[in-house]
């Protein structure tokens, strides 16, 4: 286990006075600057913990020392097995980072050390699970030319297909009747090596290749309205029913006698370039140059075209750097991987909240290169930023939440095509997750023309809208209200949510629910963070 | 009397379609339709009697007429000057309420023996139209000696006339006669069992539609596509399963049929695509939207429009118009119009005098929250009327 150290300040908790300067508010791919009621508080990510200083070395100490009951990577390799090297996909890290990605790095020390070991049956697979499939620059990006093309050319280098029944096993069942289902290639391989990126502690452990290689079938059981609604939160394995379900899957895979080497990696909160510096910082702070940079950056997005502006923002490479790296048994290795996440974006925070609010940015795990439509605004805000918690959610059950987005009704006709019929036809009817997981979820997951273009096209799985509104089942059970400002009225009410056109309207609107007078407490993120409410 | 009076007049035609061409209804301040002091029409022979209008609604085709819009084919089949109105619920001298059935067929035109569709029932394929002691006219609101409803009074033969309930409001009874269409279109097609019916267009037409195929057949789904919100409402309401906006409208096909897609154009698809609309549009998209084999039922009055009909041929779909009704239709849009409370589509009623707001409200009538308007005739001066019993 390699672990960078050295002192950043930690998070930070703002109480808002007068002298408070304006606060940042991501507004997807525009910001702006709210003045918020004397009194509220802002919380802050910790600063960026630094880098490891040898990330290669680092990749190489932990194959070389696993945690947990498992032995050093070379010790596993033998001339004549089967490998099967699979790697988290697209939807991490965000944004995408500069090159070398990560997933490069580690993968070629593995390669490395098969080749030394002569292993020559050696296929990759990306852990698509019901997401889209990668293009061929999207691979290159996350492996390296290297990779693509000693594997790409000769269909080493594959992508999963959750709805090829000839390319997937089924293992049986859990001891709670779970139906486990993965990569064939990866199931009837000697080892399975598996190559993550932890950007939020809901990543990784078993949830890797329980998720990440499955089926519909599989991922019904855990990817649910029930299983959401009781997890508090995603980011506390050990309050997660989601995490629980894919935990007694992992372990099932490894009964059947399925090895697995995991090899998890954090990132430290350098989210963003140079030039966007100012959004990495406290408004305080900021610096002559900060304030130019965000008059220019802001005056000339509001006058460039969405489809431009979008554009500038999906080339963004991040600036994000290994933070730490570790590997070996799985719950050894995501033991040791949380706590490193936790390292980096935990910050304490005193009591909840009657109003939350939070600046939704352009990127969330399922549009990059692609457009966010309003059910990934709904998602990002209700089902990621709001489960960044620890202990109990931020704002308190009854509270309001309000999110700053523009939220087009705009979708990315090929890389969410179920996406489009879900918000035309299901939310036209009803917004109740329950409702719409029993009344819809079948016939979307089991369209022939959704799966079509999820296997041969860059389409997201048919499911996938229905698994994005469960995501947001927790929020919408424990709040008493979703504020939007800035968003396009009808998509907004669309989703059940209320449209305010300033951040003052939404907080009168706001105490219609909670009562006069009420706390506010502001999500300073991205760079991400996850409270720890007290 | 006060009549709304549509003559033969080319820069009036010109004018009408070039106002329209601005926004829709403008026809009827540049046209050739005006508020005219005219002569009662003359009873053309036994069997015929005079009709006081109580309210005469504003049809799709009678603003195609207005905005000058209208398909040339019909010229030969109309006679100038005429007045509009073929929706209506009027008052005949003794009193008693009727709803009028427009069609000008061989008995009105005294034509004795009748012709082929005459003698089956089917009296509105009528093939005499043009013939007879009247004067051209496919219906009444069409002809020069009949008079229509939009007036104080018009003249209608005994076949053309069918006695409003007396529990029955006007407001239900004018929406009898486009009810009737909307029966005809559903029982003259072969609708199967648990059938996929698309439904395009949520006017008038498209909603009476939507309340028939729920109460006449059994379709499986009945898909709507509606433009207004108020539109969306209604269909819902009168039976629609699945109700969206018209550019949604192919996606929600697609989804319900399982259907895959090749370009624009379903390889599935409704088996039944009910075209309330007849424009361009509609009719392309009901070509994209419909199975193999399946039936496109025209009920929406088209005008000349381009449409690539290659997916017609090469998926062996039938395309088939749906014009007015047989004689019998009538009992039944009765039955179906109390059924489904469809005088709550009238949504205003105009004066006579007021006539350009009127048809401007029609002609606007979706995005104004409004289905049928009508003009409101029982405040108009009227001879003193012998009342039954």
């Amino acid at each position: 286990m390699q672990v960078a150290r050295r002192s950043t300040r930690p998070g930070f908790v703002l109480n808002v006075d007068r002298s408070t300067p304006p606060t940042l508010f991501w507004h997807g791919e525009q910001y702006r600057l709210e003045r918020l009621p004397t009194g509220s508080r802002v919380v802050y990510p910790p600063e960026a913990l630094p880098a490891l200083e040898d990330p290669d070395g680092a990749i190489r100490h932990a194959l070389l020392n696993p945690l947990g009951d498992s032995q050093p990577l070379p010790s596993l390799l033998h001339g004549g097995m089967k490998l099967t090297i699979c790697f988290d996909d697209i939807s991490l890290p965000l944004p995408p980072m500069q090159r070398p990605d990560i997933r490069q790095r580690v993968i070629e020390a593995v390669l490395d050390m098969a080749a030394e070991a002569g292993v020559d049956d050696v296929v990759l697979i990306a852990a698509l699970a019901l997401h889209r499939r990668m293009t061929e620059q999207e691979l290159r990006h996350a492996l390296g030319d290297r990779v693509y093309d000693a594997f790409a050319p000769h269909g080493l280098l594959t992508q999963l297909d959750a709805e090829d029944p000839e390319t997937m096993l089924h293992l049986g069942t859990t001891d709670a009747g779970e139906d486990v289902e993965i990569s064939k290639r990866a199931a009837t391989s000697d080892l399975i090596v598996y190559v993550n990126i932890n950007l939020v502690a809901m990543d990784g452990g078993h949830k890797s290749v329980a998720t990440g290689l499955a089926s519909y079938r599989s991922l019904r059981h855990h990817h649910n309205v029930r299983t959401m609604q009781q997890s508090r939160s995603f980011m506390d394995q050990h309050k997660s029913e989601l995490h629980s379900s894919n935990w007694r899957m992992g372990r099932h895979i490894a009964a059947c006698g399925i090895k697995v080497f995991q090899i998890e990696t954090t990132l430290n909160t350098n989210t963003f370039p140079e030039q966007f510096a100012f959004l990495q910082r406290r408004e305080w702070e900021w610096t002559a140059r900060d304030r130019a940079t965000y008059l220019g950056v802001s005056k000339s997005l509001d006058r460039t075209p969405p489809r431009l502006a979008r554009s500038i923002f999906q080339s963004i490479r991040s600036p994000h750097q290994m933070q730490s790296v570790q590997a070996g048994e799985v719950e050894a290795v995501h033991e040791v991987t949380t706590q490193n996440v936790y390292r980096q974006q935990l910050v304490e925070v005193q009591g909840q909240t009657d109003i939350l609010t939070m600046g939704l940015p352009y990127i969330c795990p399922y549009n990059v290169n692609s457009i966010m439509n309003p059910i990934l605004v709904a998602c990002l805000g209700l089902g990621y930023f709001f489960n960044l918690y620890r202990g109990k959610p931020l704002v308190r059950e009854g509270g309001v939440l309000i999110m700053r987005h523009p939220t087009p009704w705009a979708f990315h006709p090929v890389h969410h095509p179920s996406y489009i019929d879900f918000f035309e036809q299901v939310l036209a009817e009803t917004t109740d997750p329950l409702e719409i997981e029993s009344k819809f979820e079948e016939g979307f997951a089991t369209d022939p023309w959704y799966i079509h273009l999820y296997r041969t096209s860059y389409a997201y799985h048919g499911v996938h809208p229905f698994y994005m509104w469960y995501w947001c089942a927790h929020a919408l059970q424990h709040l008493g209200g979703v504020i939007l400002v800035g968003g396009d009225a009808k998509a907004v009410r669309r989703m059940g949510f209320k449209p305010a056109s300033t951040m003052r309207d939404a907080l009168e609107m706001a105490e219609d629910v909670v009562g006069r007078d009420p706390s506010i407490t502001h999500m300073h993120t991205p760079p991400l963070l996850i409270a720890d409410v007290k | 009397m006060r009549a709304l009076l549509f003559e033969r007049s080319l820069p009036r035609f010109a004018a009408a379609r070039v106002a329209s061409s601005v926004a829709p209804g403008r026809g009827s301040r540049f046209g050739p339709l005006r508020l005219a002091q005219l002569d009662e029409p003359a009873l053309p022979g036994p069997g015929w009697q005079r009709v006081r209008p109580r309210l005469a609604g504003i049809c799709g085709s009678d603003l195609a007429t207005v905005d000058g819009r209208s398909s040339r084919y019909f010229e030969p089949i109309v006679s100038f000057p005429f007045v509009p109105g073929h929706e209506v619920v009027g008052e005949l001298d003794d009193g008693s309420r009727v709803v009028l059935e427009p069609v000008l067929a061989c008995a009105a035109r005294g034509i004795d023996p009748p012709c082929d569709s005459c003698a089956a029932g089917t009296n509105g394929n009528c093939e005499r139209i043009a013939f007879g002691h009247l004067e051209p006219g496919l219906q009444t609101g069409y002809c020069a000696d009949t008079g229509g409803g939009w007036s104080e009074a018009f003249v209608a033969h005994q076949s053309q006339l069918h006695t409003v309930p007396a529990d029955m409001a006007d407001e239900d009874a004018v929406m009898v006669e486009p009810m009737a269409c909307a029966v005809h279109a559903v029982q003259s097609t072969e609708i199967g069992e648990g059938a996929t019916v698309v439904v395009l267009g949520a006017g008038t037409l498209g909603l009476c539609t939507i309340a028939a195929l729920r109460r006449l057949a059994l379709p499986g789904v009945v898909i709507a596509g509606a433009k207004h919100p108020d539109q969306r409402r209604l269909a819902t309401d009168l039976g629609a399963d699945v109700v969206v906006e018209p550019d949604q409208v192919q996606r929600a096909v697609r989804r319900r049929t399982a259907s895959l897609a090749v370009g624009r154009q379903l390889t599935g698809g409704a088996d039944i695509v009910v075209d309330c609309v007849g424009n361009q549009a509609s009719l392309a998209e009901a070509l994209s939207i419909v199975r193999p084999r399946g039936t496109i039922v025209l009920v929406g009055m088209p005008g000349p429009v381009l449409v690539d009909l290659a997916p017609l041929w090469q998926r062996e779909v039938r395309l088939v118009g749906s014009y007015t009704y047989r004689h019998q239709t009538f009992p039944t849009a009765f039955e179906v119009v109390h059924a489904a409370a469809l005088g709550r589509l009238v949504s205003a009623l105009y004066p006579l005098d007021r006539y350009r707001e009127a048809i401007d409200h029609a002609a606007h009538a979706g995005r104004r929250g409004a289905v049928k308007i009508a003009f409101d005739l029982r405040k108009e001066a009227r001879p003193e009327v012998r009342r039954m019993g």
